[in-house]
């Protein structure tokens, strides 16, 4: 009786020596899935997602089932990414409303030179300083409408990129994964 | 050799622990709704089972056997499974951190897969050897993979198929279930052991 106990408690804590050793050697650190949704999302950092940013909202899709269509800049490519990533249905959000992309012109009139928008821009795209008439580079633009609040006169206005031989670029990201139509359940609602 | 292979047939067609058995059915029918999910699955219930009827055949040989405390087996065998398992849960969440997400709650349940305890107490009541034991223990993982990817595409396939109401959802995929082990039988007569 007294062996039986024994061999069993010893048996026990053998186990539990192994894996206390398998859980220090194999440590996780961080997020890893958290990692490669940021590696999937855009990098604009325009906060349209309602995250101050790309890596919080990746955290909030891999820790609390957040939407995965709530990337503006990256449309529909990004959430099939997400989707095909995370093995999620593509349409379980109800699909991404598409925007039109817009890029963000201030009126000269206008403008009094606060500079507030300079600060709220987060890719650097409006130059500008004290005093003086603040000018866009529309190239940097990522249309994400946030010196659109700060301004204190309202000048800053969205203006849609018409698409042409000039402005038009390849979707992002250039790998745009197959589009699972067929596989999509609601396609059959009785 | 050609009795490895025949007990590798034996467990994998002829034996199926999920469609003939009826071990392990709760991931059969909770894990096959996708075919990646499954595939993941497959092969950390397969790692699982073989590495656990070897520790299950060492623990039995070398601890239980000696001590002549075989009665004690069952408890000694959850106990070395719950530990397996639970080594698996942590290396693969190293190694595959979004198949650890998606198996989720499954991963740690492998614990209580029946056909897990199942390899290692039949593994003893058969008195089978360390070779054995694992051969045995590999075939029927590879037979609950086979089984469960196979499940995976079938569903696959159903979801977007027109099902009448009233079968929607599990039905279906019990009845599915069902007509896979009937096919099943048909390998009886493959090997005879």
């Amino acid at each position: 009786m007294l062996i039986a106990i024994l061999a069993i408690a010893a048996l026990a804590v053998v186990m539990g020596v192994l894996l206390g050793y398998s859980a220090l050697r194999f440590r996780v650190e961080g997020d890893p899935v958290a990692d490669q949704i940021e590696a999937v999302l855009p990098q604009t950092q325009c906060a349209q997602c309602g995250y101050p940013g790309c890596r919080p909202y990746a955290e909030a899709v891999a820790k609390d089932d957040e939407a995965i269509n709530k990337c503006v800049p990256g449309g529909e490519a990004v959430m099939l990414a997400l989707a095909d990533l995370l093995g999620r249905d593509p349409g379980e959000a109800g699909g991404i409303v598409e925007k039109p992309k817009c890029v963000a012109v201030i009126d000269d009139n206008e403008c009094i030179g606060c500079t507030l928008c300079l600060q709220a821009c987060p890719v650097d795209a409006i130059m500008g300083a004290a005093k003086q008439l603040h000018g866009i580079i529309a190239s940097e633009c990522t249309g994400c409408e946030l010196c659109l609040k700060p301004c204190p006169v309202e000048c800053i206005h969205m203006r849609p990129i018409e698409t042409t031989v000039r402005t038009w670029k390849w979707p992002f990201p250039a790998s745009q994964p197959a589009r699972p139509t067929e596989t999509l359940p609601q396609a059959k609602a009785a | 050799m050609t009795e490895y292979a025949l007990i590798l047939i034996g467990t994998v067609l002829v034996n199926n622990f999920v469609l003939v058995k009826f071990l392990g059915i709760c991931p059969f029918l909770g894990v096959s709704k996708k075919l990646e999910t499954a595939f993941g699955m497959g092969l950390a219930t397969t790692f699982v089972i073989t590495l656990s009827s070897v520790c299950a055949w060492l623990v039995n040989e070398y601890i239980l056997a000696p001590l002549d405390i075989v009665y004690l087996s069952t408890i000694a065998f959850i106990l070395v499974i719950a530990s397996v398992v639970q080594f698996t849960e942590t290396v693969m969440h190293k190694t595959s951190p979004v198949l650890y997400q998606l198996l989720g709650i499954f991963l740690p349940l492998i614990t209580t897969n029946c056909a897990v305890l199942g390899v290692a107490l039949l593994n003893l009541q058969e008195q089978r050897g360390l070779m054995e034991s694992m051969v045995y223990g590999f075939g029927a993982g590879a037979g609950f993979s086979l089984v469960l990817i196979l499940f995976a595409g079938v569903r696959e396939r159903v979801t977007v198929s027109d099902v009448p109401e009233p079968f929607q959802g599990s039905a279906i995929a019990l009845i599915t279930a069902g007509l896979m082990s009937l096919a099943f039988m048909g390998f009886a007569g493959l090997v005879t052991q």
